[in-house]
C-alpha cells in the first residue's frame, strides 16, 4: 500500500509524488554544482558534515509540517529554542548534572508549545498568528530578563558530542541517527496512524472535521506542545553545536524552518503535505546552503534568497493554478 | 409586552460598550501615569510629555498602517524591514547630497515605501499567498537588501545636514515637527477611514470578504492598497526614525513590529479583520509609548521590555477578544427581542 498523503487520493497524491520528484531532481541538480564549486563536496565525510550541522533546524520542520498541514502557523519556535537553550544552560550553571538540564530544555520548550497550545485551542476567536506573534516576543523576552546580553558557555565535554560526535567507531554522525529516528516517529504520526489522518482531515475543512466528531482542539493542543518539544530539543543540540548560549541564539529559524516545510510542498493553506517531501526540501535547502557558502555569499543575503523561494513556491502553482482551472472553464465552455 | 422596557434599556449597554473600548483606554492611560508619577515625579512633566510623544510620533504613523492592513484580516510584519530600507536609502542620499530640502526627503520617503509595500502588496492580492506567510518573507527580503545596500556601514549623525536633522528638533508651535507630521497623518486618515468611500471599502472587506465582493467592492484593489499605505507611512516613519535619532542603521528597527502590533491590539484593532478606529490606535500608541518611556524613569532593566511587550499583545487581543463576544451577544439578544 503506498502511502496516502490526502484525502482526494487520486488527484493529489499524483501531484505529491510529483512535487517530491522535482525536489529530487533539484537536489541532484544543485549537488552537481556544489561538487564544481568544491573538490571536497563529493567525498562521504564531507556530505555527511554539511548535513549534520543543519540539522537542527530538521527537528523543528518536522512538527511545523504539523502545524501547517492543519492549517495554523507558529512563529514563535525561533524564541523557544533561545528561551529553552538559556534556561538549559543557567539551570547547569547552578549547579544542575548537564543531562538533567537537558531535560529542563526539553521541558521549557513543550511547555512553551502547551501554552501556545492551550490559548490557540481553548479561546475560540484567537488565532495562532497572534499568540504566536506575542509568543516570540514573550519567550525571547523572558531569555533576555533572565540572562541579559551575556553568554554562558563551559559545558561538559560529552555535551558538545549530541552535535559533534559520531556513532562508535562508524563515521555516521550521532545527529543524523537522532534525526532520522525522529523522521520516521513523525513519518508513522502523520501517514500510519489515526491521528495522523484527522490531522489532515482538520486541514481540509475544520468544520467538517469537528462535526465528524474529530477532537479539534486536543488535536491542536497535542500538535503545539510537539512543536514546542521539538524546538527544546533544536536548541539542545543548537546549543552543543555553538558551545555557548545568548538569548539572541536562533533569530530567523522561523522563516527558514516555514520555508523548508512549504518547500517541501506542505501547503501553508492547510491539508497537504508529506514528511518525506519535507526531509527532501530539508536536505535541498541545506544544498543551497552549502552552494551559497561556497560562493561566500553572507548571511544577510541568504535570508533574502530564502524568503524570494519561499514566496515564489507559495506564489506560483496559486498563480498558474488558477491559469490552468481558467483555461478549463474555456474549454467546456 | 414586558419584555419592552428591557429591550430599550439594553441598547444604551450595547451603545455604551462600543464607546467603551476607548474611554477604557483613556482611564488605562490616566491610572498608569499617576502611578508612575508617583514612584517618579519628573514623569509628569509636561517636558518628559513632550518627549514621550516625540518618541511615540513614528510609532503612531506605523501603527495607523498596520490597523488598515489588520482591518482587511492581513497583517503585514514587513513593515519594520520597509522602514529600515528606507531609512537607509534617505541617510545615503542625504549624505550625499546635503542640501537637498528635508521636505523632498519626506517625499522620497513615502514613495520608496509605496513601492516596496506594492510589491508586497501584489504578491498578498494576487499572488494569493497568506499575508503572515508573504510579509514574513519580506521581512527578511528588505532587511538583507538594507544591508546589501549599505555594505553593512551605518549613516551616522555627522554626516547628515543640520537642516534634516531639524526635523526633529525644530518645533512648530511649541511641538517638535514630527509631532506636527503625525498629526497630520492622523486628520488626514481619520478623514480617509471615515468619509470616503474607498476607505469604507476597507472595512467592508475586513467584515466579509465575500458579500464586498457581490456588492462590486474590489476587493484585490482594497487588499494591494492598504500593503501600498502602510509601506508608504513606514516609508515616511523611516525618514522620521532616522531624523530622530541621527542614524540609520542596519539592524535599525529590529523586531519593531511587535511594538506595532501592540499599539495596534491595544487600541482595539481585531486581529481577525473588520475592526478598529484611527482614534483607538492613536490612543493604543500613546499608551505603549508612556510604557517605554517609563520602563527606565522606574528603574525597570531594558531587557523587560520585549517580553512586557509579549504579555501586553497577548491580554490585550484576549480582552479584545471578550468585548466583541460581549458586544455580540447583547446585539444578538436585541436581534432575538
Amino acid at each position: 500500500m503506498k502511502p496516502q498523503n490526502s484525502l482526494d487520493k487520486s488527484s493529489k497524491l499524483g501531484s505529491v509524488a510529483r512535487w517530491e520528484l522535482l525536489l529530487v531532481i533539484l537536489i541532484i541538480g544543485v549537488s552537481i554544482v556544489n561538487g564544481r564549486l568544491s573538490p571536497h563536496f563529493w567525498s562521504y565525510a564531507g556530505l555527511m558534515d554539511a548535513l549534520a550541522v543543519f540539522l537542527e533546524k530538521g527537528f523543528m520542520v518536522l512538527p511545523m509540517a504539523l502545524v501547517l498541514v492543519i492549517g495554523d502557523i507558529d512563529i514563535s519556535v525561533a524564541s523557544i529554542v533561545a528561551l529553552s537553550s538559556v534556561v538549559m544552560a543557567m539551570s547547569y550553571a547552578a549547579g544542575l548534572p548537564m543531562a538533567l538540564a537537558v531535560l529542563v530544555a526539553l521541558a521549557v520548550g513543550a511547555g512553551c508549545g502547551y501554552f501556545n497550545g492551550v490559548l490557540i485551542s481553548r479561546i475560540p476567536g484567537l488565532s495562532a498568528i497572534i499568540v504566536t506573534l506575542a509568543g516570540s516576543s514573550l519567550y525571547r523576552g523572558i531569555a533576555y530578563i533572565l540572562l541579559g546580553d551575556q553568554a554562558i558557555g563551559g559545558f561538559p565535554s560529552w555535551y558538545s558530542y549530541l552535535a559533534w560526535g559520531y556513532v562508535g567507531n562508524t563515521s555516521i554522525p550521532f545527529i543524523i541517527v537522532v534525526f532520522i529516528l525522529c523522521a520516521v516517529i513523525y513519518w508513522l504520526l502523520l501517514h500510519r496512524t489515526a491521528f495522523g489522518r484527522k490531522v489532515y482531515a482538520m486541514g481540509n475543512n475544520p468544520v467538517a472535521a469537528r462535526f465528524s466528531g474529530i477532537p479539534v482542539a486536543k488535536i491542536k493542543q497535542i500538535i503545539f506542545t510537539l512543536n514546542g518539544l521539538m524546538a527544546g530539543m533544536a536548541a539542545v543540540f543548537l546549543t552543543s553545536k555553538l558551545g555557548s548560549s545568548r538569548p539572541n541564539i536562533a533569530t530567523g529559524y522561523e522563516l527558514e524552518v516555514i520555508a523548508i516545510a512549504v518547500l517541501g510542498g506542505v501547503s501553508p493553506a492547510g491539508g497537504k503535505g508529506s514528511i518525506i517531501g519535507v526531509c527532501l526540501a530539508l536536505i535541498l535547502m541545506r544544498l543551497l546552503r552549502y552552494g551559497m557558502g561556497l560562493v561566500n555569499v553572507p548571511g544577510q543575503v541568504m535570508l533574502v534568497i530564502i524568503g524570494v523561494v519561499l514566496v515564489c513556491v507559495v506564489m506560483l502553482p496559486n498563480i498558474f493554478g488558477s491559469r490552468r482551472r481558467s483555461w478549463k472553464k474555456i474549454k467546456e465552455s | 409586552m414586558t419584555d419592552k422596557p428591557t429591550q430599550v434599556k439594553r441598547e444604551p449597554v450595547y451603545l455604551r460598550l462600543r464607546g467603551f473600548r476607548e474611554f477604557g483606554i483613556i482611564i488605562f492611560i490616566i491610572i498608569i501615569s499617576l502611578l508612575i508619577g508617583i514612584r517618579n515625579p519628573r514623569f509628569l512633566t509636561l517636558g518628559n510629555f513632550h518627549d514621550m510623544l516625540l518618541d511615540t510620533a513614528s510609532l503612531s504613523v506605523l501603527a495607523l498602517g498596520m490597523m488598515l492592513v489588520l482591518v482587511t484580516g492581513g497583517i503585514d510584519l514587513s513593515m519594520e524591514s520597509v522602514l529600515a530600507l528606507t531609512g537607509m536609502v534617505v541617510a545615503m542620499t542625504i549624505k550625499e547630497n546635503p542640501h537637498l530640502s528635508p521636505l523632498l526627503m519626506l517625499v522620497l520617503g513615502l514613495a520608496l515605501g509605496s513601492l516596496l509595500g506594492a510589491i508586497t502588496g501584489l504578491i498578498v492580492a494576487k499572488g494569493k499567498v497568506v499575508p503572515i506567510i508573504a510579509t514574513l518573507s519580506m521581512m527578511y527580503v528588505y532587511r538583507g537588501i538594507t544591508f546589501i545596500i549599505s555594505g553593512g556601514k551605518w549613516v551616522s549623525a555627522y554626516e547628515m545636514p543640520d537642516s534634516f536633522k531639524e526635523m526633529a528638533t525644530g518645533r512648530l508651535l511649541g511641538f517638535s515637527n514630527l509631532i506636527t507630521i503625525a498629526l497630520l497623518v492622523y486628520l488626514f486618515f481619520y478623514y480617509f477611514v471615515n468619509h470616503t468611500r474607498v476607505g469604507r471599502e476597507i472595512y467592508a472587506v475586513g467584515s466579509n470578504r465575500e458579500a464586498a465582493r457581490i456588492i462590486g467592492i474590489n476587493s484585490e484593489f482594497i487588499t494591494c492598497l492598504v500593503y501600498i499605505i502602510s509601506g508608504a507611512l513606514s516609508g515616511l516613519a523611516g525618514v522620521m526614525w532616522v531624523a530622530r535619532y541621527a542614524s540609520a542603521q542596519n539592524d535599525t528597527a529590529s523586531g519593531f513590529v511587535m511594538t506595532i502590533v501592540a499599539a495596534c491590539v491595544l487600541g482595539g484593532v481585531s486581529i481577525t479583520g473588520g475592526v478598529g478606529t484611527v482614534f483607538g490606535v492613536l490612543l493604543g500608541s500613546i499608551t505603549i509609548g508612556i510604557i517605554n518611556n517609563a520602563l527606565p524613569m522606574i528603574r525597570v532593566s531594558p531587557f523587560w521590555k520585549m517580553a512586557l511587550q509579549g504579555l501586553i499583545i497577548l491580554v490585550a487581543a484576549i480582552v479584545n477578544i471578550a468585548i466583541t463576544r460581549n458586544a455580540e451577544k447583547s446585539q444578538l439578544r436585541r436581534r432575538e427581542l
